[in-house]
């Protein structure tokens, strides 16, 4: 389509998935750039998986130092803090992402996250940001959303055994293919602030449980005025409470969000490896799928949760949007 | 409070990874990330670098990648090489690390972030005689990442054997599927039949081709084999319907090069041969084309009147590029055009004259390799003028190598989500939450809103000869014309899965595999292999029952033999029909003696391992728990059986089936289904 043919060296790398996808989503894969912020566990091994993929490049954007914590479910570092002194994770990740594909550019972006300008996103073709406030997400989200190019927007958070995606295409044209032939279709999604404003009772009554949860101990650690992941067992009570005001605020039967699940998540506020390498495959998945317009993309929420072991989409979007 | 109980169970676990490639990369990562303590890694692969691909490749050889090659355990050690093809998923290798073993590289590079586990690596084949049950028992669980279904019956039976917990795994494309095997509460990896590989009947490769995979098997195992293997091969490639006997003292001749020609002349030669006068002899058999489209000779003097060397005299001379490759020197550039009659002509008989000039030491031992760019390309040319002559749409080389060289679909994500789910899985087994077990589907378009579908396990299929109580098989053969040999290598190879074998007619030893045999036992034993069934010293013949045993497996399985004259060549092509293992258990509801956790899955199982499109019931999980009276249809594509991803009205493609699930290159599958394409096929080749 673009014109230009794979070179001779992408096709041999890539002989494996251009049998899966195509050359031309590999063509396109190989022009995209992604932005990504907070480098743990999930965060990686999405890196990894668009990495070997062959996107065009990845910047990373991380200036926090290395801590124990960081280096939990991260397999680009070495255990080392002493190693690793002096530089930021964004820094750290990159040294082992440039050896994994050297077709791929990676790359670090210094500064705080919140702090770039719209101008900035507009030389990236997708954002992912992961471990951010619910505040942040919104923001760069708006953002994302400002410019006239469309910028494929996804959020990532584990905790636990449990993980959630959020997917914002804005408007997303797509050829869908069917045994009968290819239908040109038309997905539009929320924002993340649109999504989460749809009211509870609204939802579909089996939606996942995951989600009401994530909404809650999201809106705990905002109004706390924590970070994400800053939250420990000591702060469950508070988090029933708040659960429960909101549950009331919302008529929606308490049982719908199980205090068992709050607990998990608040007391494992990190991320659960195995976990890290499923919710990382899937958002490589979707990221590569809307890249390359190849597929059906997900819309717009994806939470697995090892306990019951699946992985569900759900749609959480106002049925009958303003204007 | 889910991850603490978690780290107990794991820090205490000895746990054994088999298999190597895309999986065993990820799975090691997740382990190790996940705290176990103790991984032994057994594979057998070393790393090498395919120097053909060096020139192009140099900046991704040096990409840093995990020592695992495509191979794990398939039976060519030789064949075992990084190709650059496995680097967009195996990571964790560097050109350093040329000639040492994958296992021990890929210990070292997780060393490199988890220092203080213990990862004990085997640079051996799995089916080594050392790897016993009393080996097996060591550990608490076995993780699978395996490529080939040999290697996964073998593990089967030693874990059964040994009593020792197995997950096992697969992937091809974004499809995947993780399973929990354990002895008496769950199947095993074999109690649902698996398909032996496709096999085409002789006559449709040689005379009557229909789809171009059987152009592919003609271009590949007779033509190319017949001019640059081993000479004293038989090969089917003069066979023709009507007289295989009178021309083929003439037919040998031909394929020998003669010392007045050229390498053109010669090329042109057997071209005209193959694809002309061979064509012309067929098409006198007129009956053979009553219902069929006759097919067209094709001449060489008529695609290209002129010789090459006045045609291509513009490309730049002997470069290394274009002495390897006959597309360099046509001046051919893009894998995926499709050639016309007269570049297919060209790419033939170019890469005919550069196996001639270049690689004449090999001519007579070559085989046909996937990753040999001139064989490639001799293969698609040849393929594409004979399907042109049977009026079969041609391919593009990419395409041509996918089925030649059954190549299986891979991406580093679907990999990464398996291995996550085979730890999940390991990590149940250690805490031993029977209960919880289950098998997951990884599907490519959401079935009830799940991308990532667990079903509770089956239980153990009381009619499986593996691993329910023996049970006996039936065989039909005609025991006056099939040899001991043919049953060893169809039945009790093929279709039985062993490696050791013992044979025993009642207590009359007929046969057996061992390292410390007498040297007139081997002597016996080769005879007996040599003689037809009902004439062996101790006669096998309709009505008798053999006792098949492996000694490193420990396993046995009892077949009764029945007597047949005729077998139909085109639907029983082993001239032999084993049976009682392919059928569903009788149907018995509210069985009592039924093993599991209190909610009874129920299953058809396929009736025919080929029958595409069985759909499985079970019923659906939610929460954990089993809610009664509500079934569901699950596409089933466990390993080997077809897959239908129909269940739902508005699924993508219908078309799409998968037969076997794979992660890695060396297999005998292929599929041909790409997203653009409206046609998605897939075949298995021989």
């Amino acid at each position: 389509m673009d014109g230009e043919e794979l070179t001779e060296q992408e096709t041999a790398l890539y002989d494996r998935q251009i049998r899966v996808w195509g050359a031309d989503a590999q063509r396109r894969l190989s022009k995209s750039h992604i932005l990504v912020y907070g480098m743990k566990g999930t965060i990686t091994e999405f890196c990894k998986n668009i990495v070997l993929a062959g996107v065009g490049s990845l910047t990373l954007v991380d200036d926090r130092a290395v801590t124990e914590e960081a280096l939990s479910a991260n397999f680009l570092m070495p255990p080392d803090e002493n190693a690793c002194s002096g530089k930021t994770l964004a820094e750290l990740c990159r040294d082992s992402l440039n050896e994994f594909n050297p077709m791929v550019r990676v790359s670090v972006e210094k500064g705080d996250l919140a702090s770039f300008g719209v101008e900035f996103f507009d030389k990236f073709d997708v954002v992912v940001i992961s471990f951010c406030s619910l505040a942040t997400k919104k923001l760069i989200n708006e953002r994302c959303r400002k410019l006239s190019k469309r910028v494929s927007f996804y959020t990532v958070d584990c905790r636990d055994c449990c993980g959630e995606i959020f997917v914002d295409l804005q408007k997303y044209n797509y050829a869908k293919k069917r045994l009968d032939g290819t239908t040109e279709c038309e997905l539009q999604y929320p924002s993340f602030q649109e999504a989460i404003s749809v009211p509870w009772r609204s939802l579909p009554r089996k939606v996942s449980k995951l989600y009401l949860a994530m909404r809650v101990i999201e809106r705990f650690e905002e109004d706390e005025g924590r970070k994400p992941g800053e939250i420990c067992i000591e702060d469950l009570p508070a988090v029933l409470k708040l659960k429960k005001e909101l549950c009331e605020a919302q008529s929606l039967n308490e049982s719908h969000i199980p205090n068992a699940l709050l607990e998990r998540l608040v007391m494992g506020a990190r991320e659960f490896p195995p976990v890290c390498a499923i919710i990382g495959g899937i958002l490589g998945q979707e990221v590569i799928k809307a890249i390359s317009g190849k597929g059906d993309p997900l819309k717009n929420f994806f939470f697995f949760d090892s306990v019951d072991g699946k992985g569900i989409i759900e749609d959480i979007s106002d049925p009958n949007p303003k204007g | 409070m889910a991850s603490l109980q978690h780290s107990q169970a794991i820090k205490g676990a000895k746990v054994l990874m088999v298999g190597a490639g895309g999986i065993g990369c990820e799975l090691l990562k997740t382990l190790a990330l996940s705290g176990f303590q103790d991984i032994h890694i057994n594979a057998a692969a070393v790393i090498r670098v395919n120097i053909a691909l060096m020139d192009i490749n140099e900046a991704v050889i040096a990409v840093v990648v995990w020592g695992f090659g495509s191979e794990g355990f398939g039976s060519m050690i030789d064949m075992d090489t990084i190709e650059v093809s496995n680097l967009n998923r195996q990571f964790l290798f560097r050109q350093s690390h040329v000639g040492q073993s994958k296992a021990k590289v890929a210990r070292d590079a997780v060393l490199r972030f988890r220092p203080h586990i213990s990862i004990t690596p085997y640079h051996a084949n799995v089916k080594d005689s050392n790897f016993n049950v009393d080996f097996f028992k060591q550990f608490n669980v076995v993780l699978n990442g395996l490529d080939n279904l040999d290697a996964r019956r073998h593990v089967n039976r030693l874990c059964l054997a040994a009593e020792v917990p197995l997950v096992e795994s697969g992937t091809t494309g974004f499809l995947g599927q993780v399973t929990v095997h354990v002895k008496g509460k769950t199947e095993c990896y074999e109690c649902q039949p698996k398909p032996a590989p496709k096999t085409y009947p002789v006559c449709t490769i040689t005379s009557t081709p229909s789809k171009f995979v059987h152009c592919i098997v003609w271009a590949k195992e007779l033509l190319f084999a017949k001019l640059f293997g081993d000479k004293n091969q038989v090969n089917d490639l003069n066979v023709r319907s009507n007289d295989a006997c009178s021309s083929s003292e003439n037919t040998n001749d031909v394929f020998e090069w003669r010392d007045d020609e050229d390498f053109e002349q010669y090329g042109r030669r057997i071209y005209d041969h193959v694809f002309g006068y061979n064509i012309e002899l067929a098409l006198s058999d007129e009956e053979t084309w009553k219902k069929r489209n006759k097919p067209r000779p094709i001449y060489s003097r008529d695609v290209l009147p002129d010789k090459m060397t006045q045609q291509n005299g513009n490309v730049d001379k002997t470069d290394d590029l274009s002495s390897a490759s006959a597309m360099a020197s046509l001046g051919l550039k893009n894998p995926q055009d499709i050639w016309c009659l007269m570049e297919n002509t060209r790419v033939f008989l170019e890469a005919l004259k550069l196996f001639f000039t270049n690689r004449k030491k090999e001519i007579g031992n070559l085989s046909f390799d996937k990753d040999d760019q001139l064989a490639v390309e001799f293969v698609t040319a040849a393929a594409n003028i004979r399907a042109a002559s049977f009026n079969i749409p041609s391919h593009s080389l990419f395409e041509a190598k996918g089925i030649a060289g059954n190549i299986v679909h891979a991406v580093a994500t679907t990999n990464a989500i398996v291995a996550g789910l085979i730890v999940i899985e390991a990590i149940k087994v250690l805490k031993k939450d029977t209960d919880c077990y289950r098998m997951t589907y990884c599907l490519e378009h959401p079935s009830k809103k799940m991308l990532l579908m667990p079903v509770e396990p089956f239980e153990p299929n009381k009619s499986c000869f593996v691993c329910s109580s023996q049970t006996p098989l039936s065989l039909e053969i005609n025991t006056h014309r099939s040899k001991l040999r043919d049953f060893v290598e169809k039945i009790v190879k093929a279709k039985l899965g062993m490696n050791s074998p013992l044979i025993m007619c009642g207590v009359a030893l007929l046969y057996e595999v061992g390292d410390d045999l007498e040297e007139d036992m081997i002597a016996n034993y080769t005879a007996n292999l040599e003689k037809v069934l009902s004439e062996l010293p101790s006669p096998v013949t309709g009505g008798k029952m053999l006792t098949v045993e492996d000694l490193q497996q420990e396993f046995t399985c009892n077949i009764y033999i029945k007597h047949r004259e005729e077998f139909d060549e085109e639907k029983e092509p082993d001239g032999m029909v084993l049976s009682g293992w392919t059928q569903a258990p009788p149907e018995k509801k509210d069985d009592k003696t039924s093993i599991g956790n209190g909610a009874s899955t129920s299953k058809s199982l396929p009736t025919e391992p080929m029958d595409a499109q069985k759909d499985i019931e079970v019923k659906e999980i939610s929460d954990g728990t089993a809610s009664p009276g509500k079934k569901r249809k699950l596409p089933e594509f466990s390993e080997g059986c077809t897959l239908d991803q129909s269940n739902e009205a508005d699924e993508t493609r219908n078309d799409k089936k998968i037969q076997k699930l794979d992660d890695d290159d060396d297999d005998d599958l292929v599929m041909l289904d790409h997203w653009g394409k409206d046609t998605g096929k897939k075949q298995r080749l021989q």
